[in-house]
């Protein structure tokens, strides 16, 4: 069993046009920028990515977007992106916005092996409409279902050659979920380590989730909205 | 006189009580942090995955990788933890969160709330403001009494694309603080100096009116 590819080129090899992906991440929190960078590079097309943002003009899926090899966003927020606004009011972006937790629990459900979910969020509103609704205990329900993804591709702290993963802090959002949730998981790490390196009390996400692991390089970790108090408060 | 928004956040923060999991969504309901009274300990709950907010970090210290639902830079304080965004939503929607602060565009007289699209502007998403709506046990809205043209925000039914349906629980304004009823808006205080006259004219739902309306402490 070898999890481990040279680089992001490696790891998106096979990525064809047309595929769904999901991508992790929070805003520009948790994004895998080597893997981004490999897909514009790569120049696939026609490309559905379900991610909670659609990143901000030159950085994240905003890049992709740019290059205009994004078919559709599925996304809960996708407010920072002038080229995405642009694209959106033009018809040449489609996009499906549903709330953030359905979106993640739509992953979970995918990575737990159950075919949908019930969730509360969205009943009376536009996002019910056409789904199914159940009564439990009183109370509505919309039936959502699990996603279906050709490549989950994810961005963690922390890994092992056994693809095991550690997240850190609130870079882990969606993260694990869409790891669980892939066809292929790639996941690029800031940090690889040997098998055995990692605490197995301590791992995130195991490994038999993991098809694809390399040490991904020269990361920008862009602040989105840098905030700070001052030194007297 | 109407309260300003800090003076908004100030009163909500009286709501607050020792032991609460809260969640402050952006805009006024940020500001709450900035009040919580003395002995009164809450912890913060940011949906993108974190329990124990703490206050920005000082310059030099931000962390990339440590952010809160608004993509700002924060810290963490002692006991605070980290997950995932299902287990975030879980908790949210098991009704774990003891007290949810909301922005809205408007709130109708049985508690609906629309905080999230404008018909005709660039619709940026929802994010997890219907997630929060649907299952938060307790929900305050912060806002102004009126949108800028002057029109009132409290109306009989909401205009604009719903949130959430028969959500709300109370609504705190620049004018007011008003409880969702069975019979509509109840005026419970009003801001130091506003009249109840001035408030009705001002909320176009129905406004219960019940004795003598006591001023705001805040």
């Amino acid at each position: 069993m070898n999890k481990v590819v040279n680089n992001a080129d490696d790891a998106v090899r096979d990525i064809s046009d047309g595929a769904v992906l999901m991508l992790g991440g929070f805003g520009l929190c948790g994004i895998p920028e080597n893997c981004i960078q490999a897909l514009v590079k790569k120049g696939v097309k026609g490309l559905t990515c379900i991610s909670n943002n659609a990143g901000v003009d030159d950085f994240g899926i905003g890049l992709m977007l740019k290059s205009r090899q994004v078919k559709k966003m599925i996304s809960s927020y996708v407010g920072e992106n002038a080229e995405f606004e642009r694209q959106l009011l033009n018809g040449e972006l489609e996009v499906e916005l549903i709330p953030q937790g359905t979106l993640a629990t739509r992953c979970m459900a995918a990575g737990y092996g159950m075919p949908a979910i019930f969730t509360p969020a969205g009943v009376g509103t536009e996002v019910a409409q056409g789904k199914e609704i159940r009564n439990f205990n009183g109370k509505d329900y919309l039936m959502e279902y699990a996603f279906d993804a050709d490549f989950a591709i994810i961005k963690a702290w922390k890994g092992d050659t056994q693809g095991n993963l550690v997240f850190k802090a609130t870079a882990r959002n969606f993260n694990p979920l869409m790891a669980m949730a892939g066809k292929i998981t790639i996941a690029e790490v800031e940090e690889l380590l040997p098998a055995g390196a990692l605490d197995p009390n301590e791992i995130h996400t195991p490994g038999i989730y993991v098809h694809r692991i390399f040490q991904g390089s020269a990361y920008e970790k862009r602040i989105e909205q840098l905030t700070i108090r001052k030194a007297h408060q | 006189m109407a309260l300003s928004k800090e003076q908004i956040a100030q009163r909500i923060a009286r709501e607050l009580k020792d032991g609460y999991y809260v969640n402050l969504g952006i805009g006024i309901p940020t500001l709450v942090a900035n009040y919580i009274p003395e002995g009164v300990h809450v912890v913060l709950q940011s949906e993108n995955g974190l329990l124990g907010m703490g206050p920005f970090p000082f310059e030099g210290e931000e962390d990339p990788d440590l952010i809160n639902a608004g993509k700002q830079t924060i810290t963490t304080v002692q006991g605070s933890s980290f997950f995932d965004s299902a287990m975030s939503f879980g908790m949210i929607r098991a009704g774990k969160v003891d007290l949810t602060v909301l922005g809205a565009m408007e709130v109708s007289e049985k508690g609906d709330i629309a905080n999230w699209k404008i018909p005709g502007k660039m619709v940026k998403g929802m994010g997890g403001a219907m997630d929060l709506v649907a299952s938060a046990k307790n929900i305050i809205v912060a806002m102004m009494h009126t949108n800028p043209k002057g029109e009132s925000k409290l109306l009989p039914a909401c205009h604009l694309p719903l949130t959430g349906v028969g959500c709300v629980k109370k609504v705190v304004t620049d004018l007011g603080v008003l409880a969702i009823t069975e019979g509509g808006f109840k005026l419970l205080e009003r801001a130091p100096g506003v009249s109840v006259q001035e408030i009705q004219s001002k909320t176009a739902g129905k406004l219960i009116v019940e004795g003598a309306v006591p001023e705001m402490v805040y």
